[in-house]
Order: C-alpha cells, then sequence, then structure tokens
C-alpha cells in the first residue's frame, strides 16, 4: 500500500470535503428549522456555479471573488422559494412535501441546461493549474482555496446563528415552533430567511467549486445526496455534526476507492474498486450510521 | 359503487379497440401509459396502503430488467419465464432493505434514504459490469416472437400493458379486502395502534414490501423487450424512481384507480410536451414546464386528483342510485 | 408444590385465578424512576382501578405490561406465562388489549373498518370479522356511526371506537387508559354501565382513571401510584381516606398553584 499515495487522496479529499460540509451546513439548516427534505438542493447549488461562471466568463473576475455573488443570488432565490412554495407544504404529509422539491429540483436543473447547454464547461481560473507542495504531498491549490474560503463562510454563518438576533431566532424556531410563535416571532421570516441562508451556503459552495470540476447541469443530483448523507452522518440538527461529518465523507470517498482496492488484492481477487463507484463508499457509511448509530455523529435525541 | 364499475367495464372495453383505431406513435404513448400505471400501482402497495415510503424503487425494475436478460443469455430461458425468477430475485432484495430498515426502526427520511441508497449502489455496481456492457449500456438485437416477448408492432406490446395493468388492480383489490390489506392499511394510519391491537408489524412490512418488489420487477422484462436496450441510467435511475411514484401520488395514493388515473394525466402531458419542446428546439423546457406542474398539482391537490374526482362525482354517482 | 395451582383469597372465601401479576416491575428512563418495584395481583374476573397524580407512572406501567417497553427489573406474569420480551401484537394473541390515552383512532377508515382490524385478530375470514365486528359496534352503541370514517367522529364517539376496537380482539383482560376522560356527566355513567357489562361477560378490567366516579363505580380494588411507586392499595372507600394518598393529590395541587 502507497502511503504516499493515500495521503495525497486523503488530503484533496479531506479539502473537497471543506467545501462538502458547507453544502451540509445549508442543508442542516433547512432541515434542521424547517423539517423540509430541501430535495432541490444540489441543483440549486449548481446554479451557484453558473452564475459565478457567467460573471468569470463576462468580467473574468475569479470565483473565489464571485462565489459571494452566487450567494447572495441564491440567497434571493432561495427566500423566494420557501415563501412560495416551502411555507406552503410545511404541514402535509411526507411524501407530498418530497415532490414540489423534486419539481423544483428538475426546474432549476433544465432551466440551467436550456440557458448554458447541456454540455460540460471546465472554465479556466487564474489558480487551476497551480498547487502547492508539501514534501512529497502535492496540494491542489484551487481545492486549498476553496477548503479555506469554504471554512471563512461556515464560521462566519456559525456567529451569525450564534450572535444575532435573526440568528438566535432561527436557532428558537428550529428548537421549538410554537414557543417561538408565542414569544411573537413572525416565524415565516424566520423561516424564508434560514432557507435562504440554506441556499446562500450552497451557492457560495457552487462558486467555489467552479475551479475544482467541471459544470453540467445534470451534476446536481449527487449533491443532494451527499449532503443527506452528511447530515444524517453528522447528526441532523448539529451543525458542527455537518462539518464533521463533511470532512469524513470527502475522505471516505476519496480514499475509500484505493482502500478497498488493496483489500481486494490483499485477499486475492483480482478486482478494482473503481473511483467512479465512490459514492458507494458514502452510501455504505450511510447504511452503517443509520443501523448503528442513528441520531449520528453529535446527534441528540434519537432519531 | 355499481355504476363505477359499469364505467370502467365501458373503459375497459374502449381500451380494448383502441388500436384498431390509432397509430403507432399514439400506442405508443399508450403503452407508456400503461406501463407507468402499472409500476405505479405495484408502488401504492408499499407506500399507498403501507405508508413506508420507497424512492429506490427502480432498482426492483432493473432486477428484473437485467435478471430476465441474463436468464435469457445464459440458459435461453423465456422472458416469460424468467421474469418471475427475477420477480423472485427482487423480492429477496426488497425483504434486506425491508429486514434493515424495519428491524431498525427506521422511518421517514432515514427509510427514504435507505433505499436510495441501495438502489444507488445497485445502479453503480450494474453501472460497472462488464458483463451487461459498462457505462454504454446494451443494446439488444430483436428476434421477433411471442416467446422471446419481441413484438414488430406496438399492439402486441399495447394489449400486454393493458394486462399487466389489469393484473396490478386485481391484486390490489384482493389485497384491500383481504385480511393482510386491512393490516397494511392498519399500519398506516396508526403503528402502535394496529400493534396493540395484533397486527405483526414487522411481518406484515416485510410481506408489503416483497409483493410490491416483487411485481415492480415484472415490468422490467416489459421494459428491456420494448426499449431493446439495457442500461442502469435507464432502467436503475434516482430519476426513474421519480417518474415511478409521480404519477400514484398525482393520481391518489392508496387507492385502487390513482395510479391509473395519475399515469392517464400525467404520461400523455410528459410525452407530448417532450416532443414538442424538442421539435421547437428548446430541449428540456418540457421538463422545466414538468417541474413547475409537479409543485402546481401538489399544492392545489394535497390528497391526489382521486380525492376531487371522487368529491366531484359524488353527487352524479349517488343521484344516479 | 405442583398442586399449588391457584391463589387462594381468603377474604372472599372463594379460589380465583391471578390472572395478571406483576412483581417489582422497575423501568428507568436515564436517571428517572419512571416506575419503581410496582408489584400486583389481578384476579380474573374482577375490576382494578389505577389511580395516582399525573406524572405517576400508570400509563408508563401500561405500555410495560403490553410490551410497548422492555422493564429493567421484575416479573410479568399473564395466565402465569412470562409476557417479558413479548411484543404488544404477541400479547394481543394471548388475550391482553390495552386503549390508549389519546385516542388512536384509522383516522382514514370508518368505524366499521376499525373494528373489523381488531377483529381479525381471531379470525383470518375477514366476512366473520366483520360480522364480529358488527356486533361490537352495536353493544357499543356505535352502528348508526359503522360507516362514518373516523376522522368525523367526534371525541366521545372516538372513545367508544377505541373501547370497540379492544373488545373486537376478544380479550380476556383489557387495560384501560383514561377513558372516561373529557367526558360529560352523562357520558361518564353511559360508559360505566357499559364497562359493567363487559365485566359481566367475564373480562378482566384493568383502568386508569382520574374520573373518581367512574373509579368508584367500578372498581372492586383500588392500587395508587405516585412518583413510580405503589403507596397504597385497597378497597375504593378506604384508599381514598389513607393520608399518604391523600398528600400525592393534594402536592400536585399545590404544585399546580405554585406554578
Amino acid at each position: 500500500m502507497n502511503l504516499t499515495l493515500l495521503l495525497q487522496l486523503a488530503i484533496s479529499g479531506f479539502l473537497l470535503g471543506g467545501v462538502y460540509s458547507l453544502i451540509a451546513l445549508g442543508l442542516s439548516l433547512i432541515f434542521g428549522v424547517m423539517r423540509v427534505i430541501n430535495f432541490a438542493h444540489g441543483e440549486m447549488m449548481v446554479w451557484g456555479m453558473y452564475v459565478a461562471y457567467t460573471i468569470l466568463v463576462w468580467t473574468g473576475i475569479d470565483p473565489f471573488f464571485s462565489f459571494l455573488v452566487s450567494a447572495v443570488i441564491l440567497f434571493i432565490l432561495g427566500y423566494l422559494l420557501q415563501r412560495t412554495v416551502v411555507n406552503r407544504i410545511l404541514d402535509f404529509p411526507e411524501a407530498m412535501q418530497v415532490l414540489p422539491l423534486i419539481g423544483m429540483a428538475m426546474v432549476f436543473e433544465n432551466s440551467a441546461r436550456i440557458i448554458w447547454g447541456p454540455d460540460y464547461i471546465s472554465p479556466q481560473s487564474k489558480f487551476a493549474l497551480s498547487s502547492l507542495s508539501l514534501g512529497d504531498i502535492m496540494i491542489d491549490t484551487p481545492r486549498f482555496m476553496a477548503f479555506s474560503l469554504a471554512i471563512i463562510i461556515t464560521i462566519i454563518v456559525l456567529l451569525f446563528l450564534k450572535k444575532t438576533d435573526m440568528g438566535k431566532s432561527i436557532r428558537a424556531a428550529a428548537d421549538n415552533r410554537t414557543g417561538a410563535l408565542l414569544v411573537g416571532t413572525d416565524v415565516n421570516k424566520v423561516y424564508a430567511v434560514c432557507f435562504g441562508i440554506g441556499t446562500a451556503c450552497v451557492g457560495a459552495a457552487g462558486g467555489l467549486l467552479v475551479p475544482i470540476m467541471p459544470l453540467s447541469p445534470h451534476i446536481g443530483a449527487p449533491f443532494t445526496l451527499i449532503s443527506f448523507i452528511i447530515v444524517i452522518l453528522g447528526g441532523m440538527g448539529s451543525l458542527t455534526g455537518a462539518m464533521v461529518g463533511g470532512l469524513i465523507i470527502g475522505v471516505a470517498e476519496s480514499i475509500g476507492p484505493e482502500l478497498i482496492t488493496n483489500l481486494f488484492h490483499g485477499v486475492g481477487l483480482d478486482l478494482d474498486f473503481p473511483h467512479t463507484m465512490k459514492q458507494v463508499v458514502s452510501f455504505f457509511i450511510l447504511i452503517v450510521i443509520m443501523i448503528l448509530r442513528p441520531q449520528g455523529l453529535f446527534g441528540g435525541k434519537k432519531g | 359503487m355499481k355504476r363505477l364499475y359499469v364505467f370502467l367495464l365501458i373503459g375497459l372495453l374502449i381500451l380494448l379497440v383502441l388500436p384498431k383505431f390509432l397509430d403507432s406513435y399514439v400506442l405508443g404513448i399508450f403503452i407508456m401509459i400503461f406501463f407507468y400505471a402499472y409500476l405505479g400501482q405495484s408502488w401504492n402497495i408499499l407506500t399507498g396502503y403501507t405508508g413506508v415510503i420507497s424512492l429506490g424503487h427502480s432498482i426492483y425494475v432493473g432486477v428484473g430488467a437485467y435478471m430476465t436478460f441474463l436468464l435469457t443469455l445464459t440458459l435461453g430461458l423465456s422472458p416469460w419465464i424468467g421474469m418471475w425468477i427475477g420477480g423472485i430475485a427482487a423480492g429477496l432484495i426488497g425483504l434486506v432493505i425491508g429486514y434493515f430498515g424495519f428491524r431498525f426502526g427506521m422511518k421517514g427520511v432515514y427509510f427514504v434514504l435507505l433505499t436510495i441508497s441501495f438502489a444507488e449502489i445497485g445502479r453503480l455496481i450494474v453501472l460497472h459490469l462488464k458483463v451487461f456492457g459498462s457505462f454504454q449500456g446494451l443494446f439488444i438485437t430483436p428476434q421477433f416472437s411471442f416467446a422471446n416477448f419481441q413484438f414488430k408492432e406496438n399492439t402486441p406490446y399495447y394489449y400486454i400493458a393493458l394486462g399487466y395493468v389489469i393484473f396490478s388492480l386485481i391484486v390490489v383489490r384482493l389485497l384491500e379486502r383481504s385480511k393482510i390489506g386491512r393490516y397494511l392499511v392498519a399500519l398506516r394510519e396508526d403503528e402502535d395502534a394496529a400493534e396493540s391491537l395484533g397486527v405483526d408489524v414487522f411481518k406484515y412490512k416485510m410481506i408489503a414490501i416483497f409483493i410490491s418488489a416483487f411485481m415492480t420487477s415484472l415490468a422490467g422484462a416489459f421494459y428491456t423487450n420494448y426499449l431493446y436496450y439495457l442500461h442502469p441510467g435507464t432502467m436503475m435511475s434516482m430519476g426513474f424512481s421519480i417518474e415511478i411514484i409521480l404519477r400514484p401520488i398525482i393520481g391518489g395514493m392508496g387507492t385502487v384507480l390513482g395510479p391509473v388515473i395519475g399515469s392517464f394525466l400525467i404520461t400523455p402531458l410528459a410525452e407530448l410536451s417532450r416532443s414538442y419542446f424538442a421539435k421547437a428546439g428548446y430541449e428540456g423546457l418540457h421538463l422545466v414546464i414538468y417541474g413547475f406542474l409537479l409543485v402546481a398539482v401538489v399544492l392545489f391537490f394535497p390528497r391526489g386528483v382521486i380525492s376531487y374526482i371522487k368529491k366531484a362525482l359524488k353527487p352524479v354517482l349517488s343521484g344516479l342510485k | 408444590m405442583g398442586f399449588v395451582i391457584w391463589d387462594l383469597e381468603f377474604e372472599t372465601g372463594g379460589f380465583r385465578l391471578s390472572l395478571l401479576e406483576l412483581k417489582g416491575v422497575s423501568k428507568n428512563f436515564g436517571g428517572l424512576k419512571a416506575v419503581n418495584q410496582v408489584s400486583l395481583d389481578l384476579e380474573e374476573g374482577e375490576i382494578l382501578g389505577i389511580i395516582g397524580p399525573n406524572g405517576a407512572g400508570k400509563t408508563t406501567l401500561f405500555n410495560i405490561i403490553t410490551g410497548f417497553y422492555k422493564p429493567d427489573g421484575g416479573e410479568i406474569r399473564f395466565e402465569r406465562e412470562n409476557l417479558i420480551g413479548l411484543k404488544p401484537h404477541q400479547i394481543c394473541h394471548k388475550g391482553m388489549v390495552r386503549t390508549f390515552q389519546i385516542v388512536k383512532p384509522f383516522l382514514q377508515l370508518t368505524a366499521l373498518e376499525n373494528v373489523v382490524i381488531a377483529a381479525l385478530n381471531r379470525t383470518k375470514n375477514v366476512q366473520e370479522a366483520t360480522s364480529r365486528a358488527l356486533k361490537t359496534i352495536e353493544f357499543l352503541g356505535l352502528k348508526d356511526k359503522a360507516d362514518t370514517l373516523a376522522t368525523g367522529l367526534t371525541l366521545p364517539h372516538r372513545k367508544r371506537l377505541e373501547l370497540a376496537r379492544a373488545l373486537a380482539t376478544e380479550p380476556k383482560l383489557i387495560l384501560l387508559d383514561e377513558v372516561m376522560a373529557g367526558l360529560t356527566p352523562t357520558e361518564v355513567d353511559e360508559l360505566i354501565r357499559l364497562l359493567k357489562e363487559v365485566n359481566e361477560k367475564g373480562i378482566t378490567i384493568l383502568l386508569i382513571e382520574h374520573v373518581m366516579r367512574g373509579v368508584m363505580a367500578l372498581s372492586k380494588r383500588v392500587i395508587v401510584l405516585n412518583y413510580g411507586e405503589k403507596i397504597a392499595e385497597g378497597v375504593p372507600e378506604e384508599v381514598v381516606k389513607d393520608r399518604q394518598v391523600i398528600e400525592a393529590y393534594l402536592g400536585e395541587e399545590f404544585g399546580n398553584a405554585e406554578s
């Protein structure tokens, strides 16, 4: 087993995991407060990617700055989506909640397709091809920047939730909706802002991912699923859990295929676990967590 | 109620003679209507009647499709026989999923994600198997014969698909009136109350998922031999799972006719808007509209279309008694 | 020792089967002792009342007896057979059924369909179950509501439905959890009458109740729980005079007054 390779993969995955954490953070907020499964999460992230890409093409401004615009636009979209659609389905039975958001996912995905075309785009960012080195290990600069910015954004969001009035209202509404209503909180507004922040997080994450991976309208769905896996792994309602979970999944998807291939070879199987199957690792982790510790790593109450 | 049976019988007779008057393209739409009605009905057994939400039902179609194909390939077995074996295989997979879910008390989001996980794992595995064509999938060269389940014209497929639908309607109707069916509904309504009244929750949920998986997979044999194409992206994807659940939810879950009505409403819309917009050069626009449509229908018909139809037709049906 | 199969009741002078026996049953939640060393002996055919302030552990005790919770200690025997570890549906097959404090009707089903599900406990045949269910529905005076959806039933009717379902499982013992709560005095009287009839058919009743009139009218004996422990046991008239019992209830009143 090539330890340097493994370490390389682990670090690479860890850095990407930072962005995953940000995506999952958004979902954790939405699910934690409104108990709604945002099936459009990944597709909205893709919109964030396209916004940053468009700005890059029009003005040459690097996504590592324009992700902020993505965040703002996605905040607005999320706020509107919550006020028009999501608010109405909050008390629907689960099966009926799923459909409108799947519908919105289709809308986001296919409108992106109409606007930007169905093909994969790999925009050139200033940093795209550079890398840092740490001894034997090569660190992809875009990944490193994405990771750093993602962490900073996450901290800002956490501070917002802890220190500001709106943030406290959101946390209160998450804990106890009736109680929040009783003390006069405009719960609708709180929900909308919360949803907006959640989608702003994925918008920002999308912007950060532009230098790292090719864009296409259809790459959203796996991100929706991954963010769910992370939220459950970390513990529903736990923002720390979302962060830690993101890093774990990032690393797991990166080194998992390599480790498993080595395992196969080790027991004599002439079988490779291909990198294109890395999601299987995440799904497997999900199943194990749901069986052994359904409340997640940092979750409080059970289920 | 007897009025309803008369209407249904008339409807059936119309459907039986329709192929004489329709061209191949329209027949193709009807085939898809029946196909999705059948799938929706099979899903309905688990979700509409038992209240267990599954978003990974495409795995059962895939198992049915690939198993049938494999049996034809290796043993020369006709799909008419192979599909039952595929059904058992799918049922067993359903039991595995059910075991993990029900034994460990996974409900709601958790169970949904469990079903998605298995479906995605299945899809990814099949996607990497050379015997199934890996990323390209498999094109099947048809050898037209009844035994091969392969026909030149759409008409035979039409009648077979109709047969599937009728089969599923009979199964669900029988289930509704049986002890099993009633126990399943009790589980959906209130699990604790049901359990206190003697319903073995685990056992009956397992029965529900087995039947649902088994029936869903039978459609796999049909799909393979209609499309002449096997690809996990078609057969085992989340998109397909979503298409499966769409029609029964919109039509009305937990009812016999809901999935059928839902399919008659949604499928033509989907097909027609797809071809219309493709011609106009706006690929994907139909899906945007589809998406908005979903949102709108759920907002306006949260109980499914059929409950509104029932209300609207009530005076008609009872006034005629 | 093999001869002794009955508990002898010297006071009443007769031989009675001990239908349900609890010995030292306990249940903890985290650090809280919800039920602490509770023992009781329920004779076949009697009506035993369980009273006590809110939060005393009465419903928890029911949940334990009927298999919804597993006790942390103690024994539970029904007709001499151990119940611990059995699931609620198995316990129902054995002849013990319970109702819920907050009624749990199958909302999207009619009253009759609700009861049919219960009747299927004893027969596989749906037609047979339906005719038995109808009889139970008539017995509880719900005949004209038989085809009404449970969502459309008022609370008193839902309570009757809950009772009808329980009876349709053809139990030997029925556990009623505050079945009289929220009813008017007339409805309470009606229910007392019904329950006496049920008992006369040979069904043993264990009831949790706050409505004292019901407890007094029905119970042969009464047990008082407070903070998960049994603090008194005996005939109703004497138990209500017991100092500890009065304090337990008064304490509840003062507690409410202060908060």
